[in-house]
């Protein structure tokens, strides 16, 4: 159990101010966690908080200015994009938007070769590939032919979902993927991702503000605040049990989908706030 | 796997995939008529000018002193020139070198261009600095004065003006190029790429150069055209090469002899302005096609077809508080919302809708995209889309039928006693005015009250919804605050002039939770303090179960159960309900941590 994937170790992350004498921003303030093998780490907050700051650190699109990202036990937190191309094939990305996720001018088979045509497979062998992978996620093989802007945002989700899954990777992280859709297409997204973890032993990063979902997925727990962690641990001590004043107020904030424990749910949140405002 | 079914050769080319979507636009640039007609007539003169030697009757360079300033005749279509030349055969050998320069100036201006807009778009820091400045540089220099220059220092070589001509163009290119590539680097494609481990340079050829395609199309048949005007005033001045026929020398002849035979001037002049219309013509015909792309034709006027309205019954749940609820505000019965298609058909979006709002009630309507939530709630404002009409039913208001009011009674309603919050909070605030003028405004024209006045409420008004420094968030910009404080400033003007129905679509869908719990408190309040009723457009149960009192659930343009929020979440009957709570996560177990089974799948 103490085998890890990969190790985030008091990473910090800062971008340039604007100008010459912009004020540097600090994206993230020293964060530490660590993603085991076939495992869902939850990583929850609000706008602002660098939650998705940090799934970028670690997908290398976001410049670590401090600690170390290592995976495998190899720091990659300061990769060239020589070395980065050889990490594609472990850790790849699912995005929030399936509007702007794909190119909406290639077809599902161009954007599905991508990847593969990186890693120098044979033209037959990639359309054999991409119908497999169209069949993972549950999409009819004559997609392929097809553009994205035939298909609903559903349905982008799990072609970008294939996208990430071509080269096999041993970590996804997935950046709010389930935030634009509509309630009955995310419940079986969601479905779709815990069954590719059966299957394949995938593990995930799943950045969400919806902590039903991060509840529902994630074998472990992460709160975010202001670029910082400040509650981490199982996901049901976090979720059932928070013990960070943030935490508690962010759980209360969130309306729960039955007026009578609503009603409760709204009392303690009252309760709460007077609790921190004296 | 069903997959294997599908033979490997039926997976096209990626080559003939480009290929068709690039015939398809060249396509469509024949079915416009200033694109044909502006293509035709470049294509002639290309075919004029490759045949010019074949074609021309006299040898152009002949001069007969005998023959100088004819009229046009048998012999000389076009008349003769000051030296006795054939116009005609002038004007059609002039035509290559003229192509030719012209090409060879957006040629260098392109490659220039592009390139360096690639660069810096893509990869930006120093030499996105470097290159900008260089740019700006070369737009602030009079081209006319830098070409004249340079033919006293390289001779009277049009291939080397229009070498220098090119390089003064580039920023044309760089301009276009740097805005499109900046903008598509940070698409989550691009991004996506990127982590696939795909190279630079795929990148761009595979994601970037297309984008940048079709402007820079555009962008050269314009450039095309001002080179050759450029060109011709050159020859025209005499700075170009005099060995050889042009057109800008036979306008210098022809304006020698003006007073003598004025008609000489007409050829050159047609050639020129013809040539550079037909550019100007067939780049603002590519521009055209391409932004028409995916959108439908003209909209033909509507002949009314028939509106299918289908009529589905709808689970109602006993309301024990109805006959102690408040005055009834707004009933609809039976309301269809239409769209008119092309082809005069009715695309029906709203079916059969019936609903009813008493005062000092939340009335939430709640669907998945698409269910006709937003459309209802726009047809009771009277603000539906374009082409989008009330086609059948009722929706009484106080006593009135909305449905039936003109645009301009609606207007009166509007603010006065309907109010509406929407969803975005910063697309809604106009960035070019103060906050505080946008909500006194209205204040002013339906309570027709003073400026100071209004001031006066407006600051109470923000007070009350929360916003800590009243007086700041006032006289500030939307940008300068925050979208939690901006959706409080909307909800302050939405009850600024005492509404009695609030409409509120997804009011919290863009804010954070605690952000989200904050502004649901303030409806609450609000909404008891003012005695409104309201109708909240939401796809969130949450929401519903905080806020509303009696809930509609929507799907495909019906209410398929209505009733008590209570008895609703409590009960629900209808198939889609229950399907709806049954995607809901929110009572569903934790995962719990990971287990060593799951460990060695």
């Amino acid at each position: 159990m103490s085998e890890r994937l990969l190790d985030v170790d008091n990473v910090e992350v800062e971008y340039h101010g604007h100008g010459l004498r912009g004020k540097p921003f600090k994206a993230l303030k020293g964060v530490s966690l660590d993603i085991r093998p076939g495992e869902t780490v939850g990583l929850v907050g609000e706008s602002g908080s660098g939650k998705t700051t940090l799934g970028r650190a670690m997908l290398g699109l976001a410049p670590v200015t401090g600690g170390a990202i290592t995976y495998n036990g190899r720091d990659i937190s300061h990769l060239n994009r020589a070395q980065r191309r050889e990490l594609a094939s472990d850790i790849q990305v699912v995005f929030q938007d399936p509007y702007t996720s794909l190119n909406p001018a290639l077809t599902i088979q161009q954007i599905l070769t991508e990847p593969l045509t990186v890693r120098k497979v044979g033209k037959a062998e990639a359309a054999r590939r991409v119908r497999e992978l169209l069949d993972k996620v549950h999409l009819p093989p004559d997609a392929g032919q097809r553009l994205p802007r035939e298909f609903s945002g559903g349905q982008r989700q799990r072609i970008a979902i294939a996208r990430a899954l071509a080269l096999s990777p041993r970590l996804i992280v997935c950046d709010e993927p389930v935030s634009a859709l509509d309630l009955s297409t995310q419940a079986r997204v969601l479905t779709l991702f815990r069954e590719i973890q059966d299957s394949t032993g995938v593990a995930y990063l799943f950045i969400s503000h919806d902590l039903a979902v991060v509840r529902h997925l994630s074998h472990r727990v992460a709160v975010m605040y202001r670029g910082e962690i400040v509650e981490w641990g199982d996901g049901d001590q976090v979720t059932a049990h928070p013990q960070h004043p943030y935490t508690q107020k962010l759980f209360l904030a969130a309306p729960v989908p039955d007026p009578v424990a609503q009603e409760k749910r709204r009392a303690d949140r009252r309760r709460l706030q007077a609790a921190l405002a004296s | 796997m069903t997959a294997a079914t599908l033979p490997p050769d039926a997976v096209p080319d990626v080559q003939t995939l480009e290929q068709t979507a690039h015939a398809s636009l060249f396509r469509r640039l024949l079915k416009n008529p200033t694109g044909v007609a502006s293509l035709a007539f470049l294509v002639i003169l290309v075919v004029l000018g490759i045949f010019a030697t074949v074609l021309a009757p006299h040898d152009p360079n002949v001069a007969n002193a005998t023959n100088i300033l004819q009229k046009p005749s048998g012999t000389y279509l076009l008349g003769t020139d000051g030296s006795g030349h054939d116009v005609l055969s002038r004007l059609l050998v002039a035509i290559q070198p003229t192509l030719e320069a012209a090409a060879l100036a957006v040629g260098v201006a392109a490659v220039l261009g592009i390139t360096a807009g690639l660069i810096s778009g893509y990869y930006g820091k120093w030499f996105e600095a470097a290159s900008s400045w260089t740019a700006s540089l070369l737009m602030a220099l009079p081209g006319i004065v830098v070409l004249l220059a340079a033919r006293a220092v390289i001779g009277p070589s049009m291939l080397w003006t229009m070498v220098v001509f090119g390089i003064i163009l580039s920023p044309a290119f760089y301009r276009v190029v740097h805005t499109e590539v900046s903008g598509v680097k940070h698409e989550l494609y691009v991004d996506a790429a990127r982590v696939s481990g795909l190279s630079d340079a795929r990148i761009i050829s595979r994601h970037i150069l297309t984008v940048v395609r079709a402007p820079a199309i555009i962008l050269a048949a314009g450039v095309a055209g001002i080179a050759i005007a450029i060109e011709a005033g050159l020859d025209f001045l005499g700075l170009g090469d005099l060995s050889r026929p042009t057109w800008g020398g036979m306008l210098n002849d022809a304006f020698s002899h003006i007073f003598t035979a004025p008609l000489g001037l007409l050829w050159p002049s047609l050639a020129i302005a013809l040539t550079c219309i037909s550019l100007t013509l067939l780049a603002n015909a590519l521009r055209d096609e391409l932004e028409r792309s995916g959108t439908p034709g003209r909209r033909r006027r509507r002949a009314a077809g028939p509106v299918s309205i289908r009529r589905e019954p709808v689970v109602t749940h006993d309301d024990p508080a109805a006959a102690a609820a408040g005055e009834e505000l707004l009933h609809v019965t039976d309301l269809a919302v239409g769209y008119d298609q092309p082809d005069g058909s009715v695309k029906t979006v709203v079916h059969d809708v019936s609903l009813s709002i008493h005062r000092g009630e939340v009335h939430g309507l709640i669907g998945e995209s698409g269910s006709g939530k937003t459309q209802t709630a726009f047809a009771i404002m009277g603000l539906l889309p374009s082409g989008g009409r009330v086609a059948g039913g009722s929706i009484i208001f106080e006593g009135t039928d909305l449905a039936a009011l003109s645009g301009r009674q609606m207007t009166g309603l509007r603010g006065a006693k309907i109010a509406y919050i929407p969803q975005e909070p910063m697309s809604n605030l106009d960035p070019t005015f103060t906050i505080g003028s946008q909500i006194t405004e209205p204040m002013r024209v339906i309570l027709k009250i003073g400026r100071a006045e209004a001031r006066e409420r407006a600051l109470k008004l923000l007070a009350r919804v929360g916003i800590p420094d009243p007086e700041r968030t006032f006289n500030a910009y939307p940008h300068q605050v925050s979208g939690g404080m901006a959706q409080r400033v909307l909800i302050a003007g939405a009850v600024s002039c005492n509404p009695d129905l609030l409409i509120a679509d997804e009011p919290t869908t863009a804010l954070d939770v605690t952000v989200q719990a904050e502004v649901l408190d303030l409806l609450r309040d609000l909404e008891a303090e003012y005695h409104m009723a309201v109708l909240l457009v939401t796809h969130n149960f949450g929401v519903v179960a905080d806020l509303c009192d009696t809930v509609s659930v929507m799907q495909n343009g019906r209410i398929v159960e209505t009733g008590p929020a209570r008895s609703i979440f409590a009960d629900p009957r209808h198939p889609y309900t229950r399907s709806l709570f049954a995607a809901i996560l929110e009572d569903s177990e934790p995962r719990g941590p990971l287990t060593p089974r799951e460990l060695q799948p």
